[in-house]
């Protein structure tokens, strides 16, 4: 097969669509949402890609996969060039192809987007990958010869993955340390196993120990082992937690029994399962009526969660508009479909409770938008006497997390920046030689790719740091 | 995974187990607890390290078995493990420097209390333990706190030691004088009931908080309790508190969200007529 389409050719191709479950039949349950595209759709989309000189998708891509290559090698079916060469670029292709907020970065960019619809780069990258996974490309990378010198991971999501994975590809020793019993981070605690199948970590992860890569679960840095001793004991640290410290709203009521921070509600359902209660044994409190707080991804998982727990109602309380909703554009759009209420330009200003301390409804303010604020975003501001209560049994909160100072409260010579982030250089070197950072825990919370490219950064300097140049 | 030493039944439906856990044995300070899961499926449960034993690599946990997770973690047999054990977790306790230190234990609290004393006598406060349980069978650990000083036991029905509730026997010690400090560890009215007591006078109290735990490192807020008005993550700025700043009420109510889930977990474990032949 070949890929010789005239640009006219290529133009007359329309977008193809994912193929997705029935909204109606996947409200209540937590296999995958998209089906994937077929070899067919597949092929085709490829086709649309305009092979463009200088493409500018590259550079909207964080990682700087060179997209062009791996389509080009789809379009003319050759699925194993188009694997490695993706592979070549990102460590997690089937992760990012399911996660990365495509609309903001290289499909953002790709100039068939200015007249219609642009190439999906992310169906086509989630394709090639299953495809690389179903036929086992890609497990056998070669590996440098031992360097003798070890290295530790402190965490074990995007950003700890990918150090290790380059790190024991450099011949280092390399140990990953992750505080819950599993490995994955957010990538198995919060994002959902209707985005992301669970397997697909799984599988990176016995990849990792394949090559051998050490994970320790149930080690916390800061309690177990402080990073002092760490430095001690391996010749490099490459510190990956994330951002996982749960930001509350502060306002009455939200200790009330039925208010939980999405990282407590998300950890319940992914980590735990606490769906299949009581075939497990964590529960979770399923309620008719569930109001989420916030806007962004994290906010979406959560109340589509409430809807597959059996919530017949499950609203997204946002202070902003609609264009102003951080989650990807396609969550909002499923969201929309499996029948989320959304409430706009909303603040809650309290949680209400009956005479047992339960739940029974949220009580907010109707906002304006107002002038821009630093953000460039227009401010919203209450509206006077517009309060009125929103009637819910379970109220969660996703309006953002923080940095942990369970390690980095414990280690005063480690620089942090005013948020509580560690500051780390653009190579991810922090102030402790032999020490580097990245992912959430250096940008505060950002992406799965942005924390895939920190660790791969890292990796790099991290062995010419024990190379000696 | 982390094998089971020794499973010592200390009381009805109270066990000790000593487990392999050899850094936390190592490291733990008083008041420190770890996070344990029995293994696939089990839920994540926080435990105070009751006891540590370095040379052997050993902790003790002691376990109230009242819900499904905690009487199979109860069951296990010497030689059994358990699979995922984390810590240790917590801030350790703020000890006393010098002076006469009050330990107040209730029931499985008595085990909690227990390693704050074992550290305060080490640095050469006096300690004198004041121990409760229900009836004389429900006493544990009184004659490891009998080894750091004096002991009074009270029992709610006499049977034992001095009828009535640990308060009570605080009350007269308190009125003796020369009390530094008053560690409580126990049911949450226990440890209300002593904050109270000691309220008037001012004496330092501190109560070891057990709220419903996820994590144990700060990423969840389930652990959120009230003290001094601010919420705080028990996991983490805890477990023990000032008892005179502490939302008693809060944290009673809050502990009893899964109530209606645990009911049913144990009832399929065990099966309703069997729980109806335990009442
Ligand atoms: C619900 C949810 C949905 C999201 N959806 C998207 C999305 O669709 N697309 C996208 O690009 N991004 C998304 N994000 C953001 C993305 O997941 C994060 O930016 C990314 O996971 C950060 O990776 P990381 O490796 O820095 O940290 P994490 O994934 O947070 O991993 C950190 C790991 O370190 C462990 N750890 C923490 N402290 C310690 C310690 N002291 N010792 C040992 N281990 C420790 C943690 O347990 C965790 O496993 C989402 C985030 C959430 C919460
Ligand atoms: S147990 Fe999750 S924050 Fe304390």
């Amino acid at each position: 097969m070949s890929n010789d389409l005239t640009p006219k050719e290529r133009m007359a191709i329309d977008r193809q669509h994912m193929p997705e479950q029935d909204a109606g039949a996947r409200r209540r349950t937590f296999t995958e949402v998209n089906l994937g595209f077929t070899e067919q759709l597949a092929l085709l989309e490829a086709r649309r890609c305009l092979l463009c000189k200088s493409p500018k998708c590259i550079s909207g891509c964080p990682v700087l996969v060179d997209i062009p290559r791996f389509i080009n090698f789809l379009a003319a079916g050759n699925l194993p060039a188009a694997a490695e060469s993706l592979l070549s670029d990102n460590a997690l292709p089937a992760v990012t192809g399911r996660v990365c907020p495509q609309e903001t970065q290289c499909e953002e960019v790709c100039v068939r987007g200015v007249k219609g619809a642009p190439v999906a780069v992310g169906y086509l990258e989630r394709y090639v990958a299953d495809w690389a996974r179903a036929h086992g490309v890609g497990a056998e990378q070669p590996s440098a010869p031992p360097s003798g010198k070890r290295a530790a991971v402190i965490g074990s999501g995007p950003a700890g993955l990918t150090a290790a994975g380059e790190l024991v590809k450099y011949g280092h020793d390399v140990t990953v340390y992750e505080a819950f019993h599993t490995p994955g981070g957010v990538l198995v605690y919060g994002i959902p196993e209707f985005r992301l199948p669970k397997q697909i970590v799984e599988d990176e992860v016995e990849r990792l120990k394949a090559r051998g890569v050490k994970i320790e679960c149930n080690v916390i840095i800061g309690k177990t082992y402080t990073l002092r001793e760490l430095r001690e004991r391996f010749d490099a640290v490459f510190i990956a937690v994330g951002a996982g410290l749960p930001v509350f709203m502060n306002v009455p009521g939200e200790n009330l029994k039925g208010v939980y921070s999405a990282n407590e509600y998300l950890t319940r359902t992914n980590l735990m399962a606490a769906y299949a209660f009581p075939e497990v044994d964590t529960p979770i409190l399923t309620g008719k009526r569930v109001a989420v707080v916030g806007g962004g991804n994290v906010a979406m998982d959560a109340v589509r969660t409430a809807k597959r727990l059996g919530a017949d109602e499950a609203t997204i309380v946002y202070r902003r508009g609609k264009k102003e909703l951080p989650a990807r554009i396609e969550e909002i759009h499923h969201a929309e479909e499996e029948g989320i209420r959304f409430e706009f330009l909303v603040a809650p200003v309290e949680v209400v409770g009956n005479a047992e301390g339960w739940v029974t409804g949220l009580t907010c303010l109707r906002m304006a938008l107002g002038e821009p604020d630093d953000s460039g975003r227009r401010r919203p501001v209450p509206v006077p006497g517009s309060e009125f209560v929103i009637a819910c049994d379970i109220v969660i909160v996703a309006i953002g997390t923080r940095a942990n100072p369970l390690l980095t409260g414990s280690t005063p010579e480690l620089k942090l920046n005013k948020w509580g982030n560690i500051e780390a250089d653009e190579r991810g070197a922090t102030s402790i030689p032999g020490v580097y950072a990245g992912g959430d825990i250096v940008r505060g919370a950002a992406t799965v790719i942005l924390a895939m490219g920190d660790g791969k950064t890292a990796a790099r300097a991290i062995d010419a740091y024990l190379r000696g140049s | 995974m982390h094998t089971i030493l020794a499973n010592t039944q200390l009381a009805p439906n109270v066990v000790r187990l000593d487990v392999v856990a050899p850094r936390i044995a190592e490291i733990r300070r008083a008041g420190q607890f770890v996070i344990v899961r029995k293994g696939r499926g089990a839920e994540r449960i926080p435990l105070t390290i009751a006891d540590a034993d370095p040379a052997r690599g050993g902790i003790t946990l002691v376990i109230q078995a009242v819900g499904k997770s905690t009487r199979e973690l109860a069951a296990l047999r010497p030689g059994e493990a358990i699979q995922d054990i984390a810590g240790p977790l917590g801030q350790p306790t703020e000890l006393l420097e010098r002076g006469h230190a009050v330990c107040v234990g209730g029931g499985v609290g008595t085990a909690v209390v227990h390693p704050i004393a074992q550290s305060l006598r080490a640095r050469g406060v006096r300690v004198t333990s004041i121990i409760g349980g229900r009836a004389k069978e429900w006493v544990i650990f009184e004659a490891e706190l009998r080894a750091l000083g004096a002991v009074i036991v009270c029992t709610d029905d006499g049977s034992y030691g001095r009828p009535g509730f640990v308060t009570q026997a605080l009350a007269d010690v308190l009125a003796d004088g020369a009390v530094d400090a008053v560690y409580a560890v126990g049911p949450v009215p226990m440890m209300r009931a002593v904050a109270e007591l000691t309220r008037p006078s001012g004496v330092p109290t501190i109560v070891s908080l057990n709220p419903v735990m996820v994590d144990g490192t700060g990423m969840c807020g389930g652990c959120r309790v009230t003290v001094g008005g601010e919420t705080k993550f028990a996991c983490v700025d805890g477990p023990e508190f000032d008892g005179h700043q502490v939302d008693f009420a809060e944290l009673a109510d809050r502990l009893g969200t899964y109530r209606l889930f645990e009911r049913e977990a144990l009832e399929r474990h065990e099966g309703p007529c069997k729980i109806g032949l335990e009442q």
